[in-house]
C-alpha cells in the first residue's frame, strides 16, 4: 500500500462529480427562472393562479423524499425489505408526481392559460417541463436500481449507488420546492 | 500496492475505475484484485476508456473540424477578395449554392455562421480543452486515470454525435444553419426567416445541446478528478499552471454552459411550440406571426451569460500550455506562479459579470454600459500581469527554439495585440462606433482564434512525443510557425483599419456601398493570405500523421528536460500511466536551474536545507 491512501478518501469521486452536476443544474433553472423576471419586468404580462393540484404535487414529492431517506437508512441497516418496499413507494410516488404535473398542466389549459399563449403561462410550462424531465432521469435510475435489487442478493457495496440516487432524489424536490414557491410569489 | 482513492468496501460498484485497467501490452499494473481482460481493437482504439486515447481522438477529431472550419473560411474569403467574380470550380463542387461560380449570399451565410461554430465550439472548446485536459490532467497530478472513465467516454460520443449532426446538415436540401453562430432571434427563431432557419437550424440546436451534454460530462470528470486523484504530496500549491488553466476553464464551462442549454429550450420551445419568448410582432412576407409578447434582447443576454465565460473557456487552457511551455524551454521557473493562479482566478470570476459589453448597442441603459465597461476593463489587469510574468518568465533564460517554444512566444505576441484592441471595444462610447464593424473580428480573431490556436500548437509539438512515442519534424514546424505568425497579422492587421472606417462585418458584398469600395483590394490581399495560412496548416497535418507512423522515435521518457509527472511515466504509457506505484511529489513543478542543476523533476526528494516552495 502506497501512502496515498492517507491524502485522499475524503469525499467519494462520484459523490463529488454529482454534487457539481448538481450545481451545473442550478445554474440552468437560475437561467430559466432570472429570465423569468427579466421578461415580467418588461410588462404584457398575464397573471394567474397556479392550480390547487400543485400543492398537492409538492406534497407528493416531499414524501418521496421522505421516503427515499426511509430506503437509504434501510439500506445500511442491512434491511433488504424494507429498502426494496420504500424505494418501490419512492418510485410510485414520483410517477405519481409526473401524472400530478400533467393533470396541473390540463388544469392550466382549462383556466385559459397556453403554453403558447403569454409567456407568462409559456414559463410554467417550460419550466416546470424541464424538472419533469429531471424527475424522469431519476425515475429511470431508481427503476434500474430496484430491478437490481429484487434479481441479484443483496449487495452492501452498492451503498454508492442508493446514496447517490438519494442525493439527485432530494436535489430535484428542493428544486421543485423552490420553483414552486417561485411561482406562487411571481404570479399571484 | 496502491490504491488511491477507492474505499476497498465500495470498490467494485465503481465499474471502468482506473485501478481495474491494464495497459496494452497486457501487464497489469498495482491493484489489489485480477480481472485479467484483454483489451481489443475496439475497446482500445474506439470505445476506450484510457484518457491518452480518448485525448487523442479530441486531438484529431478537433483537428478534422479545424480543417473543415478553416476551409469554410476560405472559400467565404473567396466571395470578399473577389466579390461576383466566377469561379466555375465553385460550382462544380457546390452546385446550387455557387450558381455560375458565384458563391450565393445564402451559402456566404451558411459558410460564416458553420465556420463560428465550428471554431468556436468543436475545435477549440473541445479541441483543446477536451485533448489537453484528458492528456495532462492525469498524467501531470499522479493519477491512473479520469475520476469516471466511463463519463469520459461518453464525453467524446457525445461530442462525436455532435459533430455527426452539425455535418449532416450542411447536406440538408436547404443547408446548414444560417444565422450567424450566436444564433440570435428572430432569425433562429422562426422556421421561414432564412434558407438556414428551418431545419439547419434544427439540426444545429440538437448539434449543440448533444455538445453541451459532452462539455459537462468532461467537465465535472475534470473537476473531480483535480481535486480527489492527486497523487501523495500533489498539494494544490505544487500543481503544474496547466492544471489549474485546466481545472478553473472546467469550472467556467460547468457554470456557464447551463445558461445556453436553457436559451436553446426556450428557443426550441418557439420554434416548435409556437411559444414566444423571444419573437414578438414580427411580419414574413407579408402576414404577422401569433407570436406576442416576446423579447429577443432576453436571448442576447442568456446568450452571451454563457458566450463571454466561453471566450475564457478557450484561452484559459492555452494559458495553462503556453505556462509550461515557455517555463521548460526557458529553463527558468515560472515567474510569479502564485500570481499566475490569482489571476486566472480573478479573469474566472470576472468572466461572470461582464457579458452586456456585448450588447451596448442594444438599447441598454447607459448607466448599467457603464458598470460593465469598469467590469470589462478589469481584466486587463489579471491579463497584464499574465503577460507580465510570461515575458519575465522568458527574460535572460536560456532559451531553447523548438517549435513548440516558437508557438508559445508567438501566442504571447499574439495576446497582447488582440488584448490592447479589447480595451477599444470595452468602452461603451468607442463600442458604438467600432461595434459589428472588422474591428470586432480583428480583435476576437487575433486574441482568441489565433492565440488559443498558438497555445494549441505549442501543447500538440510539446506533448506529442508523450501522445505517440514519436518526435515531429522540426523544420516542418519552423516553416509552420513562421508562415502562421506572419500571416495571420497580415490577415487580421489590416482589418483593424476596415473597422475604424466603419467597414460592417457579416456583409456578403461591399459592391454597393461607395464609401467601401477603397477596401476591394485590401479584401484580396487578406484572402490571399487566408489562403497561405490555410495551406500551412496543412503542412502541419502532414507533419503530424506523418510523425505519428514514421517519425523519430523516442528514445527517452523525457525529451524536453521538464519536471513535471507525465515524464516519469515510460515512453510507451499503458492504462494506468504508471507500471508500479504512483509517484510521490516533493516539490513545485518549475525548479529549472536552480543551485546549479538545470532541472529538477518534481519527484526528486528535497535535499538538506532546501524548501518545496516556489
Amino acid at each position: 500500500m502506497s501512502a496515498a491512501i492517507s491524502n485522499h478518501n475524503r469525499f467519494h469521486p462520484l459523490k463529488f462529480a454529482l454534487w457539481l452536476g448538481i450545481a451545473s443544474m442550478i445554474m440552468l433553472f437560475a437561467a430559466l427562472t432570472s429570465a423569468y423576471i427579466i421578461r415580467k419586468a418588461q410588462g404584457n404580462w398575464v397573471d394567474f393562479r397556479m392550480p390547487a393540484l400543485f400543492w398537492f404535487n409538492t406534497i407528493v414529492i416531499v414524501v418521496s423524499s421522505i421516503t427515499m431517506n426511509w430506503t437509504l437508512r434501510s439500506f445500511k441497516r442491512f434491511k433488504v425489505n424494507a429498502c426494496k418496499i420504500a424505494l418501490a413507494i419512492t418510485l410510485l410516488l414520483g410517477v405519481v408526481f409526473l401524472i400530478g404535473q400533467y393533470f396541473g398542466w390540463q388544469a392550466l389549459n382549462e383556466m385559459g392559460i397556453y403554453i403558447n399563449g403569454n409567456p407568462s403561462g409559456s414559463f410554467v410550462y417550460v419550466i416546470s417541463g424541464v424538472h419533469a424531465a429531471h424527475i424522469v432521469g431519476g425515475l429511470i435510475i431508481m427503476l434500474i436500481i430496484l430491478l437490481k435489487m429484487s434479481t441479484t442478493p443483496f449487495n452492501p457495496n452498492r451503498l454508492i449507488r442508493v446514496e447517490l440516487m438519494s442525493t439527485y432524489w432530494h436535489f430535484v424536490d428542493v428544486l421543485w420546492i423552490y420553483l414552486f414557491i417561485f411561482f406562487q410569489i411571481n404570479i399571484f | 500496492m496502491s490504491d488511491q482513492v477507492i474505499n476497498p468496501a465500495i470498490r467494485p460498484v465503481f465499474t471502468g475505475d482506473p485501478t481495474h485497467q491494464q495497459d496494452s501490452t497486457g501487464e497489469i499494473h498495482d491493484h489489489g484484485h485480477h480481472e485479467h481482460h484483454k483489451d481489443n481493437f475496439i475497446t482500445k482504439y474506439i470505445f476506450s476508456q484510457d484518457h491518452k486515447m480518448i485525448a487523442k481522438q479530441f486531438l484529431v477529431t478537433g483537428m478534422f473540424w479545424a480543417l473543415v472550419g478553416g476551409m469554410l473560411s476560405v472559400i467565404f474569403r473567396v466571395q470578399l477578395g473577389y466579390p461576383n467574380q466566377a469561379f466555375p470550380i465553385l460550382e462544380t463542387i457546390f452546385g446550387k449554392w455557387a450558381p455560375g461560380g458565384i458563391i450565393s449570399p445564402d451559402f456566404y451565410y451558411m459558410l460564416i455562421t458553420m465556420h463560428g461554430t465550428i471554431l468556436v465550439f468543436f475545435v477549440l472548446t473541445a479541441g483543446l480543452s477536451g485533448t489537453f485536459a484528458n492528456l495532462l490532467i492525469p498524467l501531470q497530478i499522479g493519477a491512473r486515470d479520469m475520476a469516471s472513465p466511463f463519463l469520459n467516454m461518453l464525453s467524446y460520443w457525445f461530442f462525436f454525435l455532435a459533430g455527426v449532426v452539425m455535418l449532416t446538415s450542411f447536406f440538408l436540401p436547404d443547408g446548414a444553419s444560417d444565422v450567424g453562430w450566436t444564433a440570435y432571434p428572430p432569425l433562429s427563431g422562426v422556421r421561414e426567416a432564412s434558407p438556414g432557419s428551418g431545419a439547419g437550424m434544427d439540426f444545429w440546436l440538437i448539434g449543440m445541446t448533444l455538445f453541451i451534454f459532452s462539455s459537462l460530462l468532461g467537465g465535472l470528470n475534470y473537476i473531480t478528478t483535480v481535486l480527489n486523484l492527486r497523487t501523495k504530496g500533489m498539494s494544490m500549491s505544487k500543481m503544474p499552471l496547466t492544471i489549474w488553466a485546466l481545472l478553473i476553464t472546467a469550472v467556467l464551462g460547468l457554470l456557464s454552459f447551463p445558461v445556453l442549454l436553457g436559451a436553446a429550450i426556450l428557443l426550441i420551445f418557439d420554434r416548435t411550440i409556437g411559444t414566444s419568448f423571444y419573437l414578438d410582432n414580427i411580419f414574413i412576407n407579408g402576414h404577422a406571426l401569433a407570436n406576442d409578447g416576446g423579447n429577443a434582447i432576453l436571448y442576447q443576454h442568456l446568450f452571451w451569460f454563457l458566450g463571454h465565460p466561453e471566450v475564457y473557456i478557450i484561452i484559459l487552457p492555452a494559458f495553462g500550455l503556453v505556462s509550461e511551455v515557455l517555463a521548460t524551454n526557458a529553463r527558468k521557473p515560472i515567474f510569479g506562479y502564485r500570481a499566475m493562479i490569482l489571476s486566472l482566478l480573478a479573469i474566472a470570476i470576472i468572466a461572470f459579470v461582464v457579458w452586456a459589453h456585448h450588447m451596448f448597442v442594444t438599447g441598454l441603459n447607459p448607466f448599467v454600459a457603464s458598470v460593465f465597461v469598469f467590469l470589462t476593463l478589469l481584466v486587463a489587469v489579471p491579463s497584464a500581469i499574465k503577460v507580465f510574468n510570461w515575458i519575465a518568465t522568458v527574460w535572460q533564460g536560456n532559451i531553447k527554439f523548438t517549435p513548440a517554444m516558437l508557438f508559445a512566444i508567438g501566442f504571447v505576441s499574439m495576446f497582447i495585440s488582440g488584448g490592447l484592441t479589447g480595451i477599444f471595444l470595452g468602452n461603451s462610447a468607442l463600442d458604438i462606433e467600432l461595434h459589428d464593424t472588422y474591428f470586432v473580428i480583428a480583435h476576437f480573431h487575433i486574441v482568441m482564434g489565433v492565440s488559443a490556436f498558438f497555445g494549441m500548437f505549442a501543447g500538440v509539438y510539446h506533448w506529442f512525443p508523450k501522445m505517440y512515442s514519436k518526435m515531429m519534424n522540426n523544420t516542418l514546424g519552423y516553416i509552420h510557425f513562421w508562415i502562421t505568425i506572419v500571416g495571420a497579422y497580415l490577415i487580421f492587421w489590416p482589418m483593424h483599419y476596415m473597422g475604424l472606417a466603419g467597414v460592417p462585418r457579416r456583409y456578403y458584398s461591399f459592391d454597393a456601398f461607395q464609401s467601401f469600395n477603397m477596401f476591394g483590394s485590401l479584401n484580396e490581399f487578406i484572402t490571399l493570405a487566408a489562403m497561405l495560412v490555410f495551406f500551412a496548416q496543412i503542412l502541419f497535418l502532414i507533419n503530424f500523421f506523418y510523425s505519428i507512423f514514421y517519425g523519430r522515435k523516442l528514445t527517452t521518457a523525457n525529451p524536453w528536460q521538464s519536471n513535471t509527472l507525465e515524464w516519469t511515466t515510460p515512453i510507451k504509457a499503458g492504462h494506468g500511466n504508471w507500471p508500479g506505484d504512483l509517484p510521490t511529489v516533493y516539490r513545485w513543478p518549475y525548479d529549472y536551474s536552480k543551485n546549479g542543476d538545470e532541472y529538477i523533476p518534481q519527484t526528486t526528494p528535497l535535499r538538506e536545507g532546501e524548501t518545496g516552495g516556489h
